[in-house]
């Protein structure tokens, strides 16, 4: 994966690592802990989006998956952790397979219109299913996690859990990226036909990527329905799985780091925002579209052009 | 009450639910044809239809045929300003930005309202009085027949504006393919233009005729675009009568499924439906296998 | 991958550095959680109003014990993430004393974990009794095969509420419809917290009042039109519906019932309870029956009534002051600022003796929900007669017969 990624991982393995010893208080903890959820469900969504050319408009289903079996199996059915967590992922990794073989096996825009499709379905599953979900209500009491006796019952040592699962994501998709498949999904993006040309087997791939994407978002979903120990349908609807989206376009879809990023950055923002009071949405959406506007290819990319443009600007 | 009533009842149901699914999917197909975007702020025309009419009507008192207009005329300027400010400057982005940026003026539109109008809905007076006329056991709102009325008639005008006329034959010849529409000298931008003006006007005539029945508030948008693009999807995307006739289906089996299975469930069924018929006959209802193969997302 | 670090440090640097320092000032804080914007914001606005106006009250007639109050607002946007992160920062950063909110039952339900776990008290705005009554009470009164007569015996130690319980709700509905010979019910509730909390206490409670059930439809909280679930209950052949919901749904169902002319009585929930719902119904919400809180109807009230200084004052002021009607809703904020105000008067600011006033000492107090008497077993401390059935007549709230 090249030596300047693992600078990179290094770099931004030791800034979680020492993090937490800066900021003081659960929460602006509880803020990085949902900035990992988040980051780990975009990278997900940004090789799908970025190395698949493929759009999904209904993950926050896979996010809510991975909640409702952990929350469910947890409290009804008094099962381990680790056994929820993993039938989470097995659910999850079916409804994807059922959802992205019809879908991704067709060219164009059917796997948005599934997937948009099976996040209301899945939605609505959790509003009706009152017996075990609880319905609109909700799910309380979900408990914490625990590593053999050790508990992560507090925000402290939750950011390192998730962090610690972020980054070993970020380590499998860097290495995916730099990998055979991961060219194979790069020339497929540039041109499906010459991809397909050479012999690379693109739905196969596709699906592959997908599985993938719904696998981070499910765990995600685990470790939220164990962090916030309370979960309820509207966490996972329509604008979630939109909202998952947009912090991959802002941060810049081409480049897993850019998913990071933006996740990152579309946490905080509405947190920061709360000094607008009600007006934040009108200012939310502004900021969003100056971006888009002036640096249409996300953040990451986009900061250096946009400074380089100004500075030429004024130079002329 | 007797099954001929009922049935009669969830049918006047779904073809008013259906005209204004009807009318959304038409506005994304139109601006899905000339650019290749999914609008997904075309739930925020609706809204702005609604509220401007309400404005109009009840603060400014203009006349409800007269503010009908009034109301069509800003909403379709509030589409152009939409595509020259945030659609046209970013050319040459990729298809998934363009998408997140129409998610991004939905929010904006959204607070616009907020600020404006504040968090509470608002009603309109229907636009003739009189009292529900009752039909095979069944009553029907005298507001009803003005939108299934408005609807029909709208798509009445678009099929002759697409068929008859050089720039709706325009438009569709982008729908076909853009690239081959500039070269046959066809001002692609200005299509495009259009395509924002006339799908913005689609959903101002939405919501102002059904504001009366059910309400309207800011944040209506998102709901009433989830529902139209289920409508523009199965009616296979392309321009013509496949969005409306999709509406009006998925609007009937919504209030059949209500009457008659779950109506929690009622959605679901709807979208289990969809999705059935993508995976089978990929291009929708509608669409033809060969412009399917053209289309891309 | 330098422009990498840049910016990532750019903007970490950016906005931590804005947040300012943790800081302990002079007046006392009190948390204030509301659904200000999203889809509860009906809920929340009025709730802001009050907190606003009557920090201002409490604060010109000297404060707690000489020390100002300040209510610190913050949205949670109707969402329980929103909600959880909003109580975190305001037990953490801004150490408040006691938590408000909030406007909905899923957000308190989220929010109550964190007040529990933080040993702080918290009085919820919202009505489902799940917010104050413990998990497994309430998988013990639901699972029992006497559920309709069942109480519980336990609450939630740190969590409290100021609205009507809806079992409170159901109950004054049902028992007016036995007086008035109604037996055959169909009921229609909105897919959100408020419904399904509804809808659970109607299944529940119809045995005890000799009720059944014959059809029991549900709507989401966007939906645009209601027919086909109303048409659905008249071919059940029910002698009354009951729609449970708050919001602009509210008026939709009541547009809907006038325009399929059904012969049938309409019942709704508490949530019904703001003027505004009958202007938005236009002339459909005539002869529409609900239980409310007095405080629409103050008006109506005899003078020497407990509660009528305190609704006369507030209904008249708040809509002075804002221009609008007033609602039942601003007054669960109104009865739950005061009534933390009144512990902190006597006990000072230690969380645990609020929280011993109030289960304990809240006795006969009057507020705009009705006269409460706090409990261990009771931690909203109201009963039936905090609810009057109230109709529509002449566009206008009138005491039912």
């Amino acid at each position: 994966m090249g030596r300047k990624n693992y600078f990179k991982l290094l770099s931004l393995s030791i800034a979680v690592a020492v993090l937490p010893f800066f900021i003081r208080g659960d929460y602006y903890l509880s803020v990085l802990v949902f900035m990992g959820l988040n980051g780990l469900i975009v990278m997900g969504l940004s090789l799908l989006m970025g190395y698949a050319g493929q759009i999904s408009l209904g993950h926050a289903a896979f996010y809510g998956i991975g909640a409702y079996c952990t929350g469910v199996l947890t409290t009804h059915f008094g099962f381990s952790i680790y056994l929820s967590f993993l039938a989470g992922i097995i659910l999850s990794v079916l409804v994807a397979i059922i959802v992205g073989i019809p879908a991704l096996r067709l060219k164009g825009h059917y796997l948005a219109v599934a997937t948009l499709g099976i996040g209301e379905i899945v939605f609505i599953i959790f509003n009706e299913w009152m017996k075990y979900t609880g319905g609109p209500s909700g799910l309380s009491n979900i408990p914490g996690v625990h590593l053999g006796n050790f508990q992560f019952n507090s925000s402290f040592r939750f950011y390192y859990l998730v962090w610690g699962i972020n980054l070993l994501a970020l380590f499998f998709s860097l290495n995916l990226i730099h990998s055979r498949v991961g060219r194979a999904l790069r020339s497929m993006h540039g041109s499906e036909t010459a991809a397909s040309a050479m012999g690379v087997n693109l739905s196969f791939l596709k699906i592959q990527v997908f599985v993938l994407s719904a696998v981070y978002a499910s765990v995600a979903g685990s470790l939220y329905a164990h962090f916030v120990s309370f979960i309820s349908p509207n966490n996972f609807g329509l604008m979630v799985s939109v909202m998952f989206l947009m912090m991959g376009v802002i941060g810049g879809i081409h480049n897993i780091w850019g998913a990071l990023l933006g996740a990152s950055l579309l946490t905080f923002l509405p947190e920061y925002l709360r000094v607008f009071n009600q007006y934040d949405i009108l200012v939310y959406g502004a900021i969003l579209l100056a971006i888009l506007l002036f640096m249409p290819e996300g953040i990451l990319e986009g900061t250096p052009v946009l400074i380089r443009k100004l500075f030429r600007q004024r130079k002329t | 009450m007797d099954l001929q009533s009922q049935i009669v009842q969830y049918l006047v149901t779904g073809l008013t639910l259906g005209s204004i699914y009807a009318m959304v999917g038409l506005g994304f197909t139109i601006i899905y044809n000339a650019t290749g975007i999914i609008n997904l702020a075309q739930g925020e025309f609706v809204m702005f239809g609604g509220l401007i009419m309400v404005f109009l009507t009840a603060t400014l008192r203009i006349p409800m045929f007269l503010a009908f207009f009034i109301t069509l005329a800003l909403v379709t300027v509030i589409g152009i300003i939409y595509e020259r400010v945030f659609i046209n400057p970013l050319k040459q982005t990729s298809l998934i930005t363009l998408i997140i940026v129409t998610v991004a003026v939905s929010i904006f539109f959204r607070g616009i309202a907020m600020f404006i109008w504040g968090k509470n809905p608002y009603s309109l007076p229907p636009f003739s009085s009189g009292k529900p006329i009752m039909f095979a056991g069944a009553a029907i709102l005298p507001q009803i027949f003005w939108v299934l009325g408005l609807s029909l008639l709208t798509v009445i005008l678009m099929n002759l504006f697409f068929n008859r006329t050089i720039t709706g034959k325009a438009m569709s010849a982008c729908a076909g393919n853009r690239l081959a529409a500039s070269l046959m000298g066809i001002n692609v931008s200005k299509m495009i233009l259009l395509s924002f003006a006339l799908s913005a006007t689609l959903g101002a005539i939405a919501g102002a005729s059904i504001t009366p029945i059910a309400l309207m508030e800011y944040d209506r948008g998102p709901l009433l675009a989830l529902k139209g693009f289920c409508a523009a999807v199965l009616g296979g995307l392309g321009l013509g009568t496949g969005a409306v006739v999709a509406g009006f289906i998925i609007g009937i089996i919504e209030s059949f499924s209500a009457g008659f299975i779950s109506s929690g469930f009622k959605d679901a069924i709807a979208l289990i439906i969809l999705i059935l018929v993508l995976f089978i006959k990929p291009s929708g209802i509608f669409g033809s296998e060969e412009v399917g193969k053209v289309k891309q997302f | 991958m330098k422009k990498f670090f840049l910016v990532f440090l750019a903007i970490v640097l950016f906005l931590f550095g804005l947040i300012g320092p943790l800081s302990a000032a002079e007046p006392i804080k009190i948390g204030f959680v509301a659904s200000i914007t999203g889809g509860a914001s009906f809920l929340g606005e009025p709730e802001k109003n009050t907190a606003l106006m009557v920090q201002e009250w409490i604060n010109k007639a000297g404060g707690v014990n000489g020390r100002p109050i300040e209510i610190i607002i913050e949205d949670s946007k109707s969402g329980a993430s929103e909600a959880v992160l909003a109580t975190k920062k305001l037990i953490e950063k801004d150490q408040v004393v006691v938590i408000i909110g909030s406007s909905t039952s899923g957000e308190s339900m989220a929010m109550a974990n964190i007040c529990e776990k933080a040993q702080i008290p918290m009085v919820s705005m919202a009505a489902a009794s799940q917010i104050v009554t413990p998990a497994d009470e309430y998988k013990r009164i639901v699972g029992s095969p006497n559920a309709a007569f069942e109480v519980p015996k336990v609450q939630r130690p740190w969590i409290f509420k100021t609205p009507q319980t809806d079992t409170l709700a159901v109950e004054a509905i049902y028992a007016y419809m036995k007086k008035k010979g109604i037996s055959k019910v169909g009921i229609i509730t909105v897919s959100d917290g408020f419904g399904s909390s509804g809808q659970a206490e109607l299944r529940r409670l119809a045995k005890k009042y000799g009720i059944t059930l014959v059809a029991d439809e549900v709507y989401g909280p966007k939906d645009s039109d209601m027919s086909a679930q109303l048409t659905r209950i008249r071919a059940a052949g029910a002698y009354a519906v009951i729609n449970w919901s708050v919001g602009p749904v509210q008026a939709i169902v009541t547009k809907n019932w006038k325009a399929l002319a059904m012969s049938i009585p309409l019942f709704q929930s508490h949530g019904f309870g703001s003027k505004q719902y009958i202007t938005l119904a236009g002339g459909a919400a005539e002869g529409v029956i609900c239980p409310l809180g007095r405080l629409v109807v103050w008006e109506q009230l005899p003078k020497n009534h407990p509660q009528y200084a305190i609704l006369s004052k507030y209904a008249q002021e708040y809509e002075k002051q804002f221009k609008a009607e007033v609602s039942t809703f601003g007054g669960h904020g109104y009865d739950a600022i005061y009534m933390v105000v009144d512990a902190m008067k006597k006990v000072g600011t230690d969380k645990t003796k609020i929280r011993d006033y109030l289960e304990n000492t809240i006795k006969n107090w009057p507020g705009t929900g009705g006269i409460f008497n706090m409990s261990p077993a009771d931690h909203t401390g109201l009963d039936h007669t905090a609810f009057q059935m109230i109709t529509v007549f002449n566009g206008d709230w009138v005491i039912a017969k």
